[in-house]
């Protein structure tokens, strides 16, 4: 055997796609270019709904988020007891086809819990993810347009907030201002905007070279309209995957602090403290009361999460992750 | 690399000096240290001696050096709560934390680069699909709830059903009551918490992973390993592994500070007595000499994993080796 055989053997050996990054598939629904037929012209905004669509998970997430936010808002209506409804006869009644979650310690209907406990988690979520999405993205525009000095203010600022833990943050403001939703979504979103910033200035950095920001401040346009028309347009793929994976990481933040006891208070309830109060019940009877409101969390965050990749694929087909 | 790692630490002081004043501030406006006597007899007196001797009577600025410079010159003050030496307590906790975070990332770096490498070497084949349907479920798993069912049904329940004298996992503490040193005791209350700390990191590590040893895969000098006929083997562990590791390096110091973060849940339910449950401990009471101390040494810690890691780095790469 020479040596150009067993070359030519090794190399038949090793698989294409191990060695060559397999191109992403070409998008025909992007050009159609199929002989003779005349191209579709189609707008960004349908480019994007059409790459979102063909995202299986990502579209059966979305319908699943939507039917759990109709389902825990509308809790009024689907769930089927009152909130806070006791049976004082069937306490720790396990689930059946009567109570679908079953029975917790008060007699409550588990699974009206659920729903009435999921307002609390989601709107805390989606309030948290909101605001510091709007926040972060300031900032991050400021900071990245304009540079310099509020650019390093900015980096310090979240330098400091590497160090100070956001638990002992949320603990001296809800004792200095007493238990209100508002207060967690406040100090939440205090801490999250930061991670936006920085995803947003960098953003900013690379887009301000560009040339047509150049063009645009040529022809005289303002800072302010260079930003949002003609660089936040650009980003939004960006931010919304971090605004949606912000949510998701602020539905498990609160969480894991009502469970420890620093978030959520009775006479309210979510899922984090739904699971603090369950605790107890580890090895007992009633250890069902540990399974359902972590594995709506688990659903919703898995949900939020393949979202969050739909947006990105959507937005970025190129984007390799 | 000394001079390097000096101007490291320098410029982390001034982060360290104002975040810690911050937290001071917030804890003593929030935290009343003498609001225990207010139910005893003489009240007004012994509050206001306490004060005096506290030295709340005296403005924020000073109380907070007054602790820095003791701070500084190791005497780190006494729990508000047990009144305790803080140091003591501190050496005490941080035995146990350690423990707690050597398995955890020797055994999150053992298992998430060997699901990495493996799915990457094996891109799109069942078991590649498989890990990445885990690696989603694992980052979406709530670390909190999943030492809960750990704790139902790695322990309690196979209890229950074989009727065992003894769980097979413990989850209280690190070693029954009259054991020590490293012996099956301690390997068997070690799983599960070592098991929630892992959860989110190998599911993340690993997809890093996975990404890394791709990208290097379709590199050109892989290619022309395999063309000159190195076997698979030597150009995966060789060629491609070792710089398919770098990424990892620089995530697993990003990931520190969250490590130490996630130490609280771990500890709070598994009651281990270390700095996170120590911490915990300290916040609802509002104790600020331990808070403080918590928060210092978990900065310490992160900026140590960060100096570690562009020390791995560069003896990984020798391109960016630090002058």
């Amino acid at each position: 055997m020479t040596l150009s055989d067993e070359v030519a053997k090794t190399l038949s050996n090793v698989r294409l796609d191990e060695i060559i990054e397999v191109m992403p598939e070409a998008d025909e629904g992007d050009l159609e270019l199929v002989a003779g037929a005349e191209p579709v012209p189609r707008s960004q905004f349908q480019l994007i709904t059409r790459r979102f669509l063909r995202h299986k998970a990502a579209v059966f997430s979305l319908l699943m988020i939507i039917v759990l936010l109709v389902m825990c808002f509308g809790a009024q209506w689907v769930a089927p007891f009152p909130q806070n409804k006791q049976d004082l006869l069937a306490p720790l009644a396990g689930p059946s086809r009567h109570h679908l979650f079953g029975v917790d310690q008060l007699g409550r209907d588990y699974f009206t819990e659920v729903l009435y406990a999921g307002r609390v988690s989601l709107k805390i979520g989606i309030a948290v993810g909101l605001l510091s999405t709007v926040v972060g993205f300031t900032a991050g525009a400021i900071a990245g347009y304009f540079g310099n000095v509020i650019d390093n203010l900015l980096m310090r600022f979240t330098d400091l907030f590497l160090v100070i833990p956001g638990i002992a943050v949320l603990a001296i403001a809800l004792k200095y201002f007493g238990y209100r939703d508002v207060t967690i979504i406040l100090v939440l979103g205090g801490l999250f905007w930061m991670s936006v910033a920085r995803v947003v200035r960098s953003q900013v950095l690379s887009l301000r070279e560009k040339e047509f920001v150049e063009a645009a401040r040529a022809s005289g346009a303002s800072s302010w309209r260079i930003i949002t028309r003609h660089i936040l347009p650009n980003m939004l793929g960006p931010i919304m995957v971090n605004a949606t994976l912000g949510i998701a990481g602020a539905i498990v933040t609160e969480a894991t602090l009502s469970f420890l006891g620093f978030g959520v208070q009775p006479p309210q309830s979510s899922w984090g403290k739904m699971l603090s109060d369950a605790e107890g019940q580890i090895g007992g009877k009633a250890a069902y009361l540990l399974y359902f409101p972590g594995l709506m969390l688990l659903i919703i965050v898995l949900c939020v999460n393949f979202l969050g990749d739909g947006l990105r694929d959507a937005f970025d087909p190129q984007a390799k992750h | 690399m000394i001079k390097f790692i000096a101007r490291r630490v320098f410029f982390s002081i001034p982060v360290l000096v104002i975040s810690s004043f911050i937290v001071f501030w917030g804890i003593r406006e929030t935290f009343d240290p003498t609001a225990k006597y207010r139910t005893s007899k003489d009240a007004t007196r012994l509050i206001a001696e306490k004060r005096k001797e506290l030295g709340l009577d005296r403005p924020i600025v000073v109380q907070w050096w007054t602790w820095a410079t003791r701070f500084v010159r190791g005497d780190w003050g006494v729990s508000a709560s047990t009144n305790g030496k803080v140091t003591a307590m501190t050496s005490r906790a941080l035995g146990f934390t350690v423990q707690l975070i050597f398995w955890g990332v020797l055994i999150s770096l053992v298992v998430a680069i060997a699901v990495g490498v493996y799915s990457a070497v094996r891109q799109y084949s069942v078991a590649d699909v498989a890990l990445t349907g885990l690696s989603y479920l694992g980052v979406a798993m709530p670390p909190f709830w999943f030492a809960l069912l750990a704790i139902q049904f790695l322990s309690v329940e196979p209890k229950l059903r074989w009727h065992l004298d003894r769980p097979i996992f413990y989850f209280v503490g690190l070693h029954s009551t009259g054991q020590s040193g490293f012996n099956m005791d301690y390997v068997r209350h070690l799983v599960l918490p070592v098991l929630t700390l892992t959860v989110q990191t190998v599911a993340v590590w690993s997809r890093f992973q996975r990404a890394a040893m791709l990208d290097v895969l379709s590199a050109d000098y892989i290619r022309t390993a395999r063309a000159k006929g190195l076997r698979r083997r030597q150009v995966i562990f060789k060629h491609a592994l070792r710089n398919a590791l770098l990424p990892l390096v620089s995530q697993t110091a990003v990931d520190a500070g969250a490590l130490f973060g996630g130490l609280i849940i771990t500890e709070s339910i598994f009651s281990i007595p270390g700095m996170g449950r120590l911490f915990i401990a300290a916040l609802l009471v509002g104790d600020v000499n331990v808070i403080l101390a918590w928060m210092l040494v978990g900065a310490v810690f992160v900026i140590l994993f960060n100096l570690l890691a562009d020390v791995v780095y560069g003896i990984l790469d020798p391109r960016i080796r630090v002058q």
